[in-house]
C-alpha cells in the first residue's frame, strides 16, 4: 500500500483529499497547530477500515519536515505521494502589502513546498514512482485583488511543479498543479453571502465549490491510471477562469 | 623506505574499499552490470547513465559515505575511477 503525506491535512481540501486517500493509501495527515483535528481526520480514515497517523509538520522549517518524514517512514514506508496543500494568507492591499507578509505567505505557501518536495524525491527517485500535487490556487492565475503575496506564492508553484515534471519524468515520477477557485473553506469563511452570491454570478457551475470537488480530482491524478499526465495546471473552479 | 611503502599498501587498500562500495551503488541503485564498472569506465559514454542519474549516483554516494560533495568537485569527474579518488580524499 502506497503512503501519502497530506501538508495541512487536517482541515479544509487538505481534509478532504487525507479522507479521500485513505481509502487507498497509508496517510499522514500533517499538521501544524490543529492536532485535534488531525486526530480527527485519522479517526476517520480508521473507521472506515484506512491506516492514517497524525504527523505534526512546520514547512518553514528544513528540521521540522526531516522529522515529519522521518515519522511517517517510521510507521508506514516511504513517501510515495505527496500533496502540497499547506497555505496561509495574509491580505492586503498591494501597497499597504507589508515585507513581512509577504516573506511569511511566501516562505509557507512556496518555499514550504520546495522543502517538502526535496525531501520526497530523494526516495521517489529511488523507488522510480511518485507523485506530487500541488495546490495552487485560481489566484496564481489570474491574480486577485488584495493577495499579491498569495497569488505570486500560488504562481510560483506551477514553475516548480513544471520544472520537477521535466527533470523527473523519467523516473516515474509525476508533479501536477490543481487550482482550486472559491471552495467552502475555513480559507474562505470570511465572506457574507451577499460577496458569495457575487462569486457564485461569474461561475458557469452556480454554487461555490466542495473540497470533495478538489479531492476527487486528486486521487485520481495520484492513481497509476494517471500516469501520463504530468507537469499539468488542472483549474477546479466552476468556470471562473473559463 | 619500509614506513612509505606501508602508508602507500594501506592507500591501495583504502581506495579499493571505496571502489567496491561505490560499484555496489552502480548496481544496486542504477542496475548497471558489475563487470562494466571499472576503474576506467566512463560514466556517460560506458555506463550510460544520464545527467538525473549522476546526480543519483552523488545522493547515494552523500549517503553511503556520510559526507557532502559540493557541485564544483563534480566537474572533474567523468570516470568511476576519477570518483573513487574524490570519495576517497574526502574521508
Amino acid at each position: 500500500m502506497r503512503t501519502v503525506l497530506v501538508t495541512g491535512g487536517s482541515r479544509g481540501i487538505g481534509k478532504a483529499i487525507s479522507e479521500k486517500l485513505g481509502q487507498t493509501c497509508n496517510v499522514a495527515v500533517g499538521y501544524s497547530s490543529s492536532k485535534e483535528k488531525a486526530d480527527e481526520v485519522v479517526k476517520t480514515i480508521k473507521e472506515n477500515g484506512g491506516k492514517a497517523i497524525a504527523v505534526s509538520i512546520d514547512v518553514t522549517s528544513q528540521e521540522s519536515v526531516e522529522q515529519c518524514f522521518e515519522s511517517v517512514e517510521n510507521e508506514f514506508s516511504s513517501i510515495d505521494i505527496l500533496i502540497n496543500n499547506a497555505g496561509i494568507t495574509k491580505d492586503n492591499i498591494f501597497p499597504r502589502l507589508k515585507q513581512e507578509d509577504w516573506d511569511a505567505v511566501v516562505d509557507t505557501n512556496l518555499t514550504g513546498s520546495f522543502r517538502t518536495s526535496k525531501r520526497a524525491v530523494k526516495n521517489m527517485m529511488k523507488n522510480k514512482w511518485g507523485r506530487i500535487i500541488f495546490i495552487s490556487s485560481v489566484a496564481g492565475i489570474s491574480g486577485n485583488t488584495g493577495q499579491a503575496n498569495y497569488a505570486a506564492s500560488k504562481a510560483g508553484l506551477i514553475g516548480l511543479a513544471k520544472t520537477i515534471s521535466k527533470e523527473l519524468g523519467s523516473r516515474n515520477i509525476t508533479s501536477n498543479v490543481i487550482a482550486p477557485g472559491y471552495i467552502d473553506t475555513d480559507m474562505t469563511s470570511f465572506l457574507n453571502d451577499e460577496q458569495k452570491e457575487d462569486i457564485i454570478e461569474q461561475l458557469s457551475i452556480k454554487r461555490v465549490g466542495k473540497p470533495e470537488d478538489i479531492s476527487n480530482i486528486v486521487s485520481f491524478l495520484c492513481s497509476d491510471e494517471s500516469e501520463y499526465i504530468t507537469g499539468q495546471v488542472f483549474p477546479v473552479d466552476g468556470g471562473l477562469t473559463t | 623506505m619500509e614506513d612509505l611503502l606501508l602508508k602507500l599498501r594501506g592507500i591501495v587498500v583504502e581506495v579499493n574499499e571505496v571502489f567496491e562500495k561505490v560499484k555496489k551503488l552502480f548496481v544496486d541503485e542504477l542496475g548497471i552490470e558489475e563487470d562494466k564498472v571499472t576503474m576506467e569506465a566512463k560514466l556517460e559514454e560506458d555506463l550510460d547513465i544520464d545527467s538525473l542519474g549522476i546526480v543519483e549516483v552523488v545522493m547515494a554516494f552523500e549517503d553511503e559515505f556520510e559526507i557532502e560533495i559540493d557541485d564544483e568537485e563534480l566537474t572533474d569527474v567523468g570516470t568511476v575511477g576519477q570518483a573513487v579518488n574524490l570519495l576517497h580524499s574526502k574521508l
